[in-house]
C-alpha cells in the first residue's frame, strides 16, 4: 500500500515564534530514493522545517505523513524510532568515546547484563564496512577528520532510523576530496531507498547530487522542482527574488548623477583578506547608498566584517578625504565615525539586559570614553529623541532591551550609531525578522539619512530592497566582487545573472 | 525620591535578611545589640562584625566587578598572602609605612594585571586563569618570607590592623572609604556602565566600540588593589605574614557575598552595595555564632544551613513563585474591590 505514498510528505506547515511567523503554509514531499535539496537564505526557515520534521520543534499548524500515514513526532527519539535521523553541521556525536561506542550509544548489545564489547566490535565493523570505511572502531572518535565522522553519523543515523535521513550542512566543512566521497555513500543511500534531505548553500553542490530541490524565503515555500529541469538562474531568483524582469525600477529614470556627489569620500582599494574576501575596491561618496549582494557564504557579510575593522585587512589600503587610515579594529573604524548594524542582532548587536536608553548611548558612550560619562539627564534626552523620531515601541527608556521585538531592537540598534552622528553606516541585513510597519519605515530611514548626506552600505538578501533603497550595487559569488550595477543595469534581474555570472552584466 | 525606591528595593532581600540574623542571635544572645565605649573606643559585637569584616568586605568589592564582567577570581586570597609579605618584610627592613603601603598597593595591583594578561589577551578561562595565582600565590609568599611567619614590632603599621581614629576602629574607615572610593569610580565615570554592557555581551559591547580589554583588565587590577589593603589589614592585626594562612579561603567568602547580594554570576548588573551587606551577612552568622555560645565545631554547618536559606529566598523559582502570589493577591483584592463596589 505503502507504495503509492511518498516518503515524506508534509502539509501545510505553519510554526511562529513568540508571535513572529517563521514558517507559514509550507509543504514538502520526499520521495524514496530521492536527494532533496532544501534551499533558501538565512532566516528561510529551512532550519525550522527540519526541526519539526525530526521533533526538535512542535508544529503550530499541518500535517507530515510518513509513508501515507499520520505522524506527529514529539521529539527526537520518536522521530528516530519512526525512521527519521538527522545529521547536524556540528555532528552530534561524542568525541571521548570510541568508534563503536559512538554507533551503539544508548542501545550496546549486551551479554549477562554486561556490555558485549566484541560484538558491538563486530557489528561496528560490518556496518562502516557498508560506507566502504575499514577503520579502527575502538580508537576515540576524536582521532578521526570530520568527513569521517560525518560518515559514523550517516551510519549510526541509518542504521537507527534507515527511512529518512536528514543532513544540515554537511559540506560545510569538508574539502573536495572528502565531499567526493560523501557523495558516493549518499548515491548509494538512495540506490538503497533512503530518502535524504540536504541543506547547503553550495549551489554547484546541489547540481551535482540532488535529485529535486525545494526553495523557502522568509518562511514561505517558494517552490519545488526537479533539478533537470531548474536553469541555476531560475533558481538563484527562486532563492532571492521574484521573477525575472519583474522590477523595472525608477532608476531607468534616475539620470546618472551619483558622479555629481562629488569626489569619493570613503576610498578602500585592493581591499581584502586570504580566505575571507578576495581583494576587491569600493569608492563611497557622501549621500551614497551601496548595496551588497550575493547568496549566503558569498562573502557579504565577511565584506561588511572587512569595512569595520572587525577582520582585519591582509591586502589593501583604506583612505578617507585624501589620508590614508587603518581600520584595524571597530573602535579604529568607530573613530573614523563608522557605524554598524550587525546581521546577528542578539549575539551581536543588543546587550539584552540593558535598558534600551543604555544601548542607545552605548557606542557613544565607548567613544567617549569613561572618564567623560554620558549624564543621566543627557542619556534620557538622546533616548526619548530617538524613541519618538524612530517610534520605538514600547516608549520606555528604562526596559531591558531583550523585551522589545526584533524590529524595535533594530531601531534602537540604528539609534545607537544614528547618535554618534557616523559619516558611513553599514547595515547587514537591516530589515531580517522584522515586521512589515518596521521594515518599510528602516527603508525610508534609509533614504532620509542619505539624503542627509551620510553614505551607507547596504546588505541584503532581499534584492528588491537593494534595487528599492542603493543607488550602486556590488554582486559578491564565491567570496569576491564579481560586478558592480548602477543606474539602468541596477535591477533584480541584472543583480541575479550577475550572481548566476552569465556575464552580461559584468561591470562598466 | 524614585531613584532612591528603586535603590531600596533592590537591597531589600539583603537588608531583610541581614536584619532577621542579627534579630537571631541578639534573641540568643543577649547584649550583641550592646555598643560601649572604652577608652575612647566602640566596643561590641557589632563593631566587631564591622572590623572583622573588613578583609572580605574588600575583596567584595573588587569581586562584585570581576564576577559583573562575567569572570571570577579565585587567586584574591593568595594575593593577601603575597601582599602582607610583601608589607612585613618591608617593615621589617625599616621602610617608611608610605613606602611600605605604596609598594604593597603595587604588588596587589601587579597581581590583578598578571590575571587580566591571561584573562583578556590570552582569554583563559577566568576560573583557569586565576587558578593559576591561587595556587601559585602562597609559594611567592612564602619566598618572600622566606618560608617563616614574619613578624614585626612596628606601631604606626599595626594600627592599620588594630588603631582607632575618633573611636571607630581603622579597618572599618578602609574598607568603607575604599568601597565610596570605588563605588563612585563606578557610578560617577562610565566605567560601571561600560563594564555592565562587556559582562552581559561582550561581543556586541566591543562591536559598539567598547574597549572590552581594557575593563577587563581595570576590574582584574582593582580587584588585586583591593586585595592588597586586605593583606595589609590582615598583617597589621596579627602584627606577621603568615604566607600559608593569611585570606585563606577567603576568595570563596567573596564569591558567597556577591552571591548573595544578588549579582548573577554571569556577569552584567551589579551592586556593590548589595554585595558589601552580603558580606555583612556573612561576617554576622561568623560572629553570631561564637557569641551564641555553639561549639565551634557547629559553626561550618550553621554557617552553610544559613546561607542556603538565604540563596533559596533568593533563587529565581522563589521570586517567580512570590511574583505570582504578590499578582494574584492583587487580583483577589481588585475582586474584592469590586464587589465591595457593586455592593
Amino acid at each position: 500500500m505503502s507504495a503509492s505514498h511518498a516518503l515524506l510528505e508534509a502539509r501545510g506547515i505553519g510554526k511562529s515564534f513568540f508571535g513572529i511567523s517563521a514558517l507559514e503554509d509550507v509543504d514538502f514531499t520526499l520521495e524514496r530514493g530521492e536527494i532533496h535539496a532544501l534551499l533558501g537564505e538565512n532566516g528561510a526557515g529551512k532550519s525550522t522545517l527540519i526541526k519539526i520534521l525530526t521533533g526538535v520543534y512542535r508544529r503550530d499548524r499541518g500535517t507530515i505523513y510518513l509513508e501515507g500515514s499520520e505522524v506527529s513526532p514529539d521529539d527526537v527519539a520518536a522521530a528516530q524510532a519512526l525512521g527519521i535521523g538527522t545529521v547536524y553541521q556540528e555532528v552530534n556525536l561524542l568525541e571521548n568515546l570510541t568508534v563503536a561506542e559512538n554507533l551503539f550509544l544508548g542501545r550496546q548489545p549486551r551479554r549477562f547484563g554486561m556490555i558485549d564489547r566484541r560484538s558491538m566490535r563486530d557489528r561496528s565493523k560490518a556496518l562502516l564496512a557498508r560506507y566502504g570505511l575499514d577503520i579502527d572502531v575502538d580508537a576515540l572518535l576524536s582521532s578521526y577528520s570530520v568527513a569521517i565522522r560525518q560518515i559514523i553519523a550517516i551510519a549510526r543515523a541509518v542504521d537507527l532510523s534507515g527511512k529518512v535521513l536528514v543532513l544540515d550542512e554537511p559540506t560545510a566543512s569538508l574539502d573536495a576530496n572528502e565531499v567526493k566521497g560523501l557523495f558516493t555513500v549518499l548515491r548509494q543511500l538512495r540506490e538503497d531507498g533512503v530518502g535524504i534531505v540536504i541543506i547547503t548553500h553550495f549551489l554547484d553542490q546541489v547540481y551535482e547530487i540532488a535529485d529535486r530541490v525545494t526553495v523557502l524565503r522568509n518562511g514561505r515555500l517558494v517552490g519545488s522542482r526537479a533539478i533537470s529541469e531548474l536553469p541555476r538562474l531560475d533558481l538563484i531568483s527562486m532563492m532571492l527574488g521574484r521573477e525575472l524582469q519583474h522590477i523595472t525600477r525608477d532608476h531607468q529614470a534616475e539620470p546618472e548623477t551619483i558622479d555629481d556627489r562629488g569626489a569619493p569620500s570613503i576610498q578602500f582599494q585592493n581591499y581584502g583578506k586570504k580566505g575571507s574576501v578576495a581583494p576587491f575596491d569600493l569608492d563611497i561618496r557622501p549621500g551614497e547608498v551601496v548595496g551588497i549582494a550575493g547568496l549566503l557564504g558569498s562573502g557579504r557579510s565577511e565584506t561588511a566584517f572587512l569595512l569595520f575593522g572587525i577582520d582585519r585587512a591582509d591586502s589593501g589600503t583604506a583612505t578617507i578625504d585624501g589620508k590614508d587610515v587603518s581600520i584595524a579594529s571597530p573602535e579604529a573604524a568607530i573613530a573614523n565615525r563608522f557605524g554598524f548594524c550587525p546581521e546577528e542582532r542578539k549575539t551581536d548587536g543588543i546587550v539584552g539586559d540593558l535598558s534600551v536608553a543604555d544601548n542607545i548611548v552605548l557606542a557613544l558612550q565607548a567613544r567617549r570614553g569613561w572618564m567623560r560619562p554620558i549624564s543621566s539627564a543627557q542619556k534620557r534626552e538622546l533616548a526619548d529623541s530617538f524613541i519618538k523620531s524612530l517610534d520605538i515601541r514600547p516608549a520606555d527608556r528604562e526596559r531591558p532591551i531583550k523585551f522589545l521585538s526584533g524590529g524595535n531592537q533594530q531601531k534602537a540598534i540604528l539609534a545607537r550609531w544614528l547618535v554618534t552622528e557616523p559619516r558611513l553606516l553599514i547595515l547587514d541585513e537591516p530589515t531580517r525578522g522584522i515586521d512589515i510597519g518596521a521594515h518599510a519605515e528602516i527603508l525610508k530611514m534609509i533614504e532620509r539619512l542619505c539624503s542627509e548626506g551620510m553614505s551607507l552600505v547596504v546588505i541584503s538578501s532581499e534584492l528588491e530592497e537593494l534595487t528599492a533603497v542603493a543607488h550602486r550595487v556590488i554582486v559578491l559569488s564565491d567570496r569576491r566582487h564579481v560586478a558592480e550595477l548602477s543606474g539602468r543595469q541596477l535591477t533584480t534581474d541584472g543583480i541575479i545573472r550577475a550572481i548566476a555570472g552569465t556575464g552580461e552584466t559584468e561591470a562598466a | 525620591m524614585t531613584w532612591f525606591t528603586r535603590r531600596l528595593r533592590r537591597l531589600a532581600p539583603q537588608l531583610v535578611a541581614l536584619a532577621i540574623i542579627l534579630g537571631i542571635i541578639s534573641l540568643i544572645a543577649p547584649g550583641f545589640l550592646t555598643v560601649s565605649v572604652q577608652n575612647g573606643r566602640l566596643y561590641g559585637s557589632l563593631i566587631d562584625i564591622l572590623v572583622r569584616a573588613a578583609p572580605v568586605a574588600l575583596l567584595t568589592v573588587g569581586m562584585t566587578l570581576v564576577i559583573a564582567t562575567r569572570g571570577i577570581d579565585l587567586s584574591i586570597g593568595a594575593v593577601i598572602a603575597i601582599c602582607g609579605a610583601v608589607a612585613a618584610t618591608l617593615i621589617s627592613d625599616g621602610y617608611s609605612l608610605p613606602v611600605v603601603i605604596a609598594v604593597s598597593l603595587g604588588v596587589g595591583i601587579a597581581c590583578g594585571l598578571w590575571n587580566g594578561v591571561l584573562v583578556a589577551v590570552l582569554d583563559i578561562q577566568p576560573i583557569i586563569a586565576t587558578l593559576i595565582l591561587m595556587v601559585a600565590g602562597r609559594g611567592i609568599a612564602q619566598l618572600i618570607t622566606e618560608g617563616v611567619i614574619l613578624t614585626f614590632n612596628d606601631d604606626t603599621f599595626a594600627a592599620l590592623g588594630s588603631g582607632s581614629l575618633a573611636g571607630i576602629p581603622i579597618p572599618i574607615y578602609l574598607w568603607v572609604g575604599t568601597a565610596l572610593v570605588i563605588g563612585l569610580l563606578m557610578r560617577r565615570t562610565a566605567l560601571g556602565f561600560l563594564i555592565e554592557a562587556t559582562g552581559i555581551n561582550r561581543r556586541a559591547a566591543s562591536l559598539a566600540g567598547v574597549r572590552a580589554r581594557f575593563l577587563l583588565f581595570s576590574a582584574y587590577a582593582i580587584s588585586g588593589l583591593c586585595a592588597a589593603i586586605a593583606g595589609m589589614i590582615v598583617t597589621a592585626d596579627i602584627r606577621g605574614a603568615d604566607a600559608n594562612n593569611a585570606g585563606l579561603w577567603l576568595e570563596l567568602d567573596a564569591i558567597l557575598a556577591v552571591v548573595v547580594g544578588g549579582t548573577s554570576l554571569n556577569g552584567g548588573r551589579f551592586s556593590i552595595t548589595a554585595s558589601l551587606i552580603g558580606a555583612l551577612i556573612i561576617q554576622s552568622i561568623n560572629t553570631g555564632i561564637l557569641v551564641s555560645g555553639f561549639p565551634p565545631e557547629f559553626n561550618l554547618i550553621i554557617k552553610a544551613g544559613i546561607i542556603i536559606v538565604v540563596l533559596t529566598l533568593q533563587s529565581p523559582a522563589i521570586m517567580t513563585l512570590f511574583g505570582f502570589i504578590k499578582a494574584s493577591r492583587r487580583s483577589e483584592k481588585l475582586n474584592h474591590g469590586t464587589k465591595e463596589a457593586t455592593r
